[in-house]
């Protein structure tokens, strides 16, 4: 089988050289610890008295996780190698560069090896006397049924669930409060996506799953994990109105509601497709009665050179809406 | 026959080699219901336990210690916190001595299994990396011969084809993980040979 074609150097290296560009890119939004590569920090943001929002995960998902590290947004991030939870050191290192005496809030997609990753670090925090809470982020509704939404896994949603934590810590908040919005956040963030071509890891340089052409992988995860279901790809408005189904359906806003939407890149699929399946998501949305105060659409939470896209809806309500519509600054997301 | 430090500095030497030229073929079954980087991980994290090892001083639990931190921090994933969980175990059960008689690398097996319990809460029968280790361990507790113990790691590995994952990355799958065998339990009968060569050579 041919490699897949790649702009890299060394496969291997592929995380720390494009963290060496970014922090090149973005000096004035982002810094690194002494001798703590796999950790960025916010020069704007963190400050005593503040909870510190740490967020992290696997690399390969670009702009997420640390284009969201920034003043009103996450403190820092700990970086993983691709579609790898970082170890306990990076996010323990993160965590002391941002804490400003008021406690840690992790924050960061449901994966078991993220979650044995950050429950460590954290056991190491309590040992330096710092608080560390975490909220997993589980708004994928493809990835398991309602009932069993804890086990749902955390993928673009992230960026609206993040916003929230972020601006309530920003506020000056609490630690008990910013883990109350982040949880409710995180309760009213519905996503799902759908996968056009197989992404490829800079280590192998193979497709990392088979997927036919002429065929689509509806509810595929950000790492490539099998969706809910294999089939015939179909025009934009009908992968739309199957996705809108599902989440109109969980979601269960009354007529009148507001809410916040995100039409996401999987990695290769272009601005002019994400139009278009907005265009269908704006006017089911309206004919749900439904009313859209803020869209967000482009790659914000990736899996390296996957086509595809997901949708995710946030339903809000005054409170989400102050915390969506706070300010933010970071190096790869203003607003 | 006893097992040296530097026996053990070889076999993570082994581990390291057999990771490596095992690692395209472990992505490709994790392609399958997962997310196609356990080679790499295993890979990773096995040269940084190598390396860490070799460059270790002091006794058996030293080395494991050393090799446990090395894995950890090359690669975080699901398996960094298991195996360097299983890797502090076995340095326990190994403890500070320059060297042990070998058949007692069975109780490093027997250790490996209760770290990963301890770390992953998984139980046998949930297409995970224990269903290699648990039988791999029984099978060590009872005193069975190297090859045995080898056989039933295979073979634990070789039935996590027929199981539904229920925990990790995999179970959001529900059946459709089922007739593919798990990776981490593939790679884990690997690790088990190559301590049971160990036992042999040692």
């Amino acid at each position: 089988m041919s490699l897949t074609q790649k702009l890299i150097n060394d496969g291997n290296a592929a995380v720390d050289e494009m963290l060496v560009g970014i922090m090149a890119a973005h000096p004035d939004h982002l810094w690194r610890p002494d001798n703590v590569p796999r950790a960025v920090v916010a020069r704007h943001g963190p400050r005593t008295g503040k909870v510190a929002l740490v967020i992290g995960g696997g690399s390969g998902h670009e702009p997420t996780f640390l284009g969201y590290v920034g003043k009103g947004l996450a403190d820092a991030a700990a970086i993983g190698n691709v579609f790898a939870s970082p170890p306990p050191q990076p996010a323990v290192d993160a965590a002391i560069a941002a804490s400003g005496g008021a406690g840690v809030l992790f924050m960061y997609g449901n994966y078991a090896g993220d979650v044995m990753n950050f429950d460590m670090a954290a056991e190491l925090l309590e040992m330096e006397g710092i608080e560390a809470r975490t909220v997993l982020t589980t708004d994928d509704i493809a990835s398991a049924p309602r009932e069993q939404r804890q086990k749902r896994r955390g993928v673009a949603g992230n960026v609206f669930i993040f916003k929230a934590a972020g601006a309530a810590a920003d506020m000056m908040m609490p630690l008990d409060e910013v883990e109350r919005i982040a949880r409710h956040a995180n309760d009213r963030t519905f996503t799902m996506g759908v996968a056009l071509s197989s992404c490829s890891l800079p280590q192998t340089r193979r497709p990392s799953f088979d997927l036919p052409v002429g065929e689509m992988e509806i509810g595929m995860g950000i790492h490539g994990e099998p969706g809910v279901r294999r089939g015939p790809l179909r025009s934009a408005n009908d992968v739309a109105d199957e996705i809108m189904d599902a989440i109109l359906a969980e979601m269960k806003a009354p007529a009148g509601a507001r809410v916040a939407v995100l039409v996401n890149s999987l990695g290769a699929t272009p601005l002019m497709e994400l139009y278009i399946l907005n265009a269908r998501v704006a006017e089911r949305l309206k004919a749900a009665g439904l009313v859209v105060h803020k869209t967000l659409v482009g790659p914000y939470c990736t899996s390296l050179d996957m086509a595809g896209a997901s949708i995710t809806i946030m339903h809000l309500d005054d409170e989400l809406q102050r915390m969506i519509d706070h300010p933010c600054d970071c190096a790869m997301f203003r607003s | 026959m006893e097992f040296t430090t530097g026996d053990l500095k070889a076999l993570f030497g082994a581990f390291s080699q057999r990771m490596a030229a095992e690692r395209d073929r472990l992505c490709a079954l994790d392609g399958v219901i997962g997310d196609a980087d356990h080679g790499i991980a295993m890979e990773q994290g096995m040269k940084a336990a190598a390396d860490a090892a070799q460059a270790a001083e002091g006794t058996l639990q030293d080395i494991f210690n050393a090799a446990a931190k090395g894995f950890l921090n090359a690669v975080g994933a699901s398996s960094g916190p298991l195996y360097a969980t299983a890797l502090l175990r076995a340095g326990k059960a190994a403890g500070p001595r320059a060297s042990m008689p070998s058949g007692e690398l069975r109780a490093v097996i027997a250790a490996m299994r209760d770290g990963i319990v301890q770390r992953g809460k998984a139980e046998p029968g949930q297409k995970t990396m224990l269903d290699t280790w648990a039988p791999a361990a029984d099978a060590a507790v009872n005193g069975q011969s190297a090859d045995a113990i080898a056989a039933a790691a295979r073979h634990g590995a070789e039935a996590t084809r027929d199981m539904i994952a229920t925990v990790g990355r995999a179970s959001r799958l529900g059946e459709r993980s089922l007739g593919h065998p798990d990776p981490g339990a593939v790679s884990a009968s690997m690790l088990v040979e190559e301590i049971c060569n160990a036992i042999k050579t040692a």
